[in-house]
């Protein structure tokens, strides 16, 4: 507590690398688990049973993936550009995996009287007496999802074969066009909670033990963020980058092993961030009843709300088929972009109002 | 038409379907249910210790496959027997035939489906290891 590094104490330091390392853990786990989850799932809502020899019930199935991937043989077209082919899926995966850090996990933990708020990148300033976390947090995620589209991109233009190209141009149109709806849907949060900083957001949605969700003031703000989250992620139904039925494998066609490993996990750490996303921003992140009194509940709830969500994804994915290119481009500009649009007026409206 | 229905009716649906019981049968360690008119191998029916078949010709000249090779000897009583009674498992197309054509009921198929092996030579099913499936 009293060596004094850069201004800030040693447990600053300490409470840091271990938020790190729990949040990142996290992270890999659900990616890995969510593989094995989804398989099950959807498995079973087609009256299957899914995997069931690796372990019991196919629990050590994610491992056994991992493994075979790993030693697979690595194979760089000839024709392709081996430095942009090669820097691709370390583009996709990175932005997956960071944008975790503004996300918070749960409420202020104290140990040995020093206070630590659950969210990586935050901290508790004890002169002011609050906590501190990226003021602009939704932003950072928005730059860092938009950052996610150059790793597809990058590899399907890398490959240098046309079902890729193909992938990564459809990649880039469509999470452009549902980029901006997802940006505005949430904008209309922010005319709600006045702030970016997703610590506040979360705070603010504190009231009824918890149950002052955004999602209830902004249903339509909830499912428009949520829809072109899927659209932005490529999951089902909007998952035309990677077209088995008529792009072989779009974007990824050309990858195999370990590279392909990373888009995989990509693909699913995309989800844990949009699902974490989603459950911070409209179903109050790690507010639930009790979380006042016993503050591990916080996590608890968080970790509840963004499986629940990731449960819907794969609910999603075994309903409903893939959307028709026009289709999806009509829904995108058509549809959701200007009930996004209707959506931030009305709430302008009735927020004047109100006032 | 409001959108919003087929979705809800299809997730409805699909969540139902999570909660039935998995049709699957988790094969090598639960074996199927295997009818009794099922068509699998061949097995030659046995009476007085010793193969019914009395080598008539009729399930050879009635395989569509022509995978089965008879040849007729005489025993020490002059009766006729198929000293010889060769199936061919590569060709058989299961089809049963042999069976209905058999007048003296000599031939009949099990339940027996498991057929794999590693050499051709293997597939030739003789006459000892037709009579073998009692």
């Amino acid at each position: 507590m009293d060596i004094v590094i850069l201004g800030l104490p040693m447990m600053y330091y300490i409470a840091m690398v271990a938020k790190v390392l729990v949040a990142f853990v996290f992270v890999l786990l659900t990616v890995a688990y969510a593989t094995y989850a989804e398989r099950k799932i959807i498995g079973h809502m087609q009256v299957r049973l899914g995997p069931m020899r690796t372990g019991w019930h196919g629990l050590l199935q994610p491992i056994a993936d991992g493994v075979k991937l790993f030693f697979k043989e690595e194979i760089i077209p000839s024709q392709s550009s081996t430095f942009a082919f090669l820097i691709a899926p370390l583009i996709a995966l990175i932005p997956a995996f960071i944008t975790f850090a503004v996300i918070p996990f749960g409420g202020i933990i104290e140990i040995a009287g020093y206070k630590i708020p659950l969210q990586v990148a935050s901290y508790y300033d004890t002169q002011v007496g609050k906590v501190f976390d990226v003021n602009v947090g939704m932003l950072y995620i928005l730059a860092m999802s938009s950052l996610g589209v150059y790793g597809i991109v990058l590899a399907g233009w890398a490959s240098n074969s046309k079902y890729s190209l193909l992938g990564g141009l459809r990649a880039s149109a469509q999470m452009i066009s549902y980029e901006l709806s997802a940006g505005l849907a949430v904008v209309s949060v922010f005319m709600l909670s006045g702030t970016l900083s997703l610590n506040e957001i979360v705070l603010q949605q504190s009231a009824f033990h918890g149950f002052n969700w955004f999602a209830f003031k902004q249903p339509l703000a909830f499912l428009l963020f949520f829809v072109c989250s899927l659209a932005e992620i490529n999951r089902t139904p909007f998952d035309l980058p990677e077209a088995e039925t008529e792009l072989v494998s779009g974007f990824c066609t050309e990858y195999s092993s370990m590279k392909y490993a990373m888009f995989f996990m990509a693909e699913y750490a995309n989800m844990v961030t949009i699902c974490a996303l989603t459950a911070t921003l409209f179903m109050g992140g790690w507010q639930g009843p009790f979380v006042d009194t016993i503050v591990l509940l916080g996590p608890v709830y968080f970790i509840a709300k963004v499986y629940f969500l990731m449960f819907v994804c794969m609910w999603i994915r075994a309903t409903l088929p893939r959307y028709r290119y026009d289709q999806l481009m009509y829904l995108g500009w058509k549809v959701l972009l200007p009930l996004a649009l209707v959506n931030i007026v009305i709430t302008g409206i009735i927020g004047h109002f109100i006032k | 038409m409001n959108p919003f229905t087929p979705i809800i009716n299809g997730m409805r649906i699909t969540l139902s379907h999570l909660f039935k019981k998995p049709v699957t049968l988790q094969y090598p360690t639960e074996r199927p249910n295997v009818m009794p008119r099922f068509r699998g191998l061949h097995a030659l029916n046995v009476s007085h210790n010793k193969a019914k078949c009395v080598a008539c010709y009729l399930c050879p000249t009635v395989c569509p496959a022509k995978c089965i090779t008879v040849e007729a000897g005489e025993d020490a009583n002059h009766d006729k027997f198929a000293s010889v009674y060769e199936i061919d498992m590569l060709r058989c197309i299961f089809c049963g035939y042999c069976v209905e054509a058999c007048p003296v009921d000599a031939i009949r198929m099990t339940g027996e489906f498991e057929l794999a092996n590693y050499r051709r030579e293997d597939f030739v099913y003789s006459k000892e290891r037709l009579l073998e499936k009692k």
